[in-house]
């Protein structure tokens, strides 16, 4: 079974990917072969003063996902990312989350080698 | 005693304050610029330096092989410098606060404390003042850890020394702020009668006097504006200590690295009554009821 995690202003596969990785509003874990959703509501790492990226690292990876869609990533967050065998797709905004996940199926997404925004 | 010299908005002129009062200053003092992120005392009062040393905070140094990864560091970590998740811990220093509780709280001992270097704390005399500051490392984001350590350091040099301390806080009203005066005996506040002026001596206002501490104004620029600020004073009861006059001579003389104090004898009669001002308000009882209290 593979799961992937995409960053997600809403619950569905119809909500807009929520460009930012560590402070997205949520994830919306896919189950690749069912097509099945389980949301993650990431309010706990949009309050934080810092290490977002770190907690929302922490949180997809206890999710057991295998990959990561998304818009920006930052340097710490993808370290984590990196560190808990994550792999991550960037510079997907403007997309919706089905439209993601498709894309990703038909292998059209390149997996990013380093983040794409500088920390802070 | 200690006197610190704050202001909420930046380039009021908390350094000419605090430059011409330690020229004035009857009693053996130290002035100290706390403004780690930008310091400039010095290129007031001239001090010949005595020494320099690097300041450290202590960030975690895991010994994985006593780590059993139960997390407990991660999970009280406010700031997200350690991670631990399943078999995998990561730390990072630069989120660090050092504030220690990982170390304390892990059950196998296996955090030791390692350094983030946060910057440098130098000292040495300026004529009879003693003069002490710290200067953040370029490109680190916390300034109250440093800050801490010299003021520590200042304590030991009072405690040897004796004397008063006059310090040059930090502008603004968040945490590098209120950590400046948090151990003074007395707050100035240096202010303009601008409307920028005037908005953040009420924002400074508002953060400072809940701490309880007798606080003054003064009046940098006087003359120029409106007299907003002279009517907040009255009705909170904040004295306005002194005024300095908007006056071209003063930017000269500040341009040159000059003590104003020492360029005429009216503006050396000012700091001279501001001196006694502020020793006699730091030593008025009674101090403001803290409003939060």
């Amino acid at each position: 079974m593979s799961k992937i995690a995409v960053t997600s202003e809403g619950p569905s596969l119809d909500d807009q990917i929520d460009p930012r990785f560590g402070r997205a509003a949520g994830f919306v874990v896919v189950d690749l072969e069912s097509m099945g959703t389980q949301y993650l509501d990431n309010g706990g790492s949009q309050v934080l003063a810092q290490g977002a990226g770190i907690q929302a690292a922490e949180l997809i990876a206890r999710a057991g996902v295998s990959c990561l869609l998304t818009g920006f990533v930052g340097p710490k967050a993808f370290r984590v990312l990196a560190a808990a065998g994550i792999k991550v797709a960037q510079n997907l905004e403007g997309l919706t989350v089905r439209q993601a996940v498709e894309r990703f199926k038909s292998g059209q997404v390149e997996m990013a080698q380093a983040a794409n925004r500088a920390g802070r | 005693m200690i006197v610190a010299v704050a202001s909420g908005k930046g380039g009021t002129g908390k350094t000419t304050v605090t430059a011409s009062l330690a020229a004035v200053w009857d009693q053996p003092v130290t002035g100290v610029d706390l403004d780690v992120e930008e310091p400039n005392l010095h290129l007031f009062l001239h001090p010949a330096m005595a020494g320099c040393e690097p300041a450290y905070l202590p960030v975690p140094v895991v010994d994985e092989a006593r780590c059993t990864y139960c997390g407990a560091c991660s999970e009280l970590c406010r700031f997200k410098a350690i991670s631990v998740m399943g078999q995998l811990l990561l730390t990072f220093p630069e989120m660090c606060h050092g504030c220690g509780g990982c170390l304390a709280v892990c059950p196998e001992q296996a955090i030791a404390p390692g350094k983030r270097e946060l910057g440098e704390i130098s000292w040495g005399r300026a004529g009879a003042a003693g003069f002490l500051s710290g200067r953040l490392r370029i490109s680190e984001a916390m300034s109250p850890p440093l800050m801490r350590l010299v003021k520590a350091r200042l304590q030991q040099m009072l405690a040897a020394g004796g004397g008063d301390a006059i310090i040059d806080a930090p502008p603004g009203v968040s945490c590098p702020a209120v950590n400046a005066v948090l151990d003074s005996d007395v707050i100035l506040l240096v202010t303009e009668p601008t409307p920028f002026g005037f908005y953040d001596f009420q924002l400074a206002w508002e953060a400072f006097s809940p701490l309880g501490k007798p606080l003054g104004a003064v009046v940098n620029r006087a003359g120029l504006g409106n007299d907003a600020i002279y009517q907040f004073c009255r009705e909170k009861g904040v004295p306005v200590l002194a005024e300095i006059p908007y006056d071209r001579a003063i930017a000269e003389a500040y341009a040159r690295g000059l003590i104003i104090a020492g360029i005429s004898g009216r503006l050396q009669e000012t700091f001279i009554s501001l001196r006694d001002r502020v020793r006699h308000l730091a030593n008025s009882k009674a101090p403001r009821q803290a409003a939060h209290a």
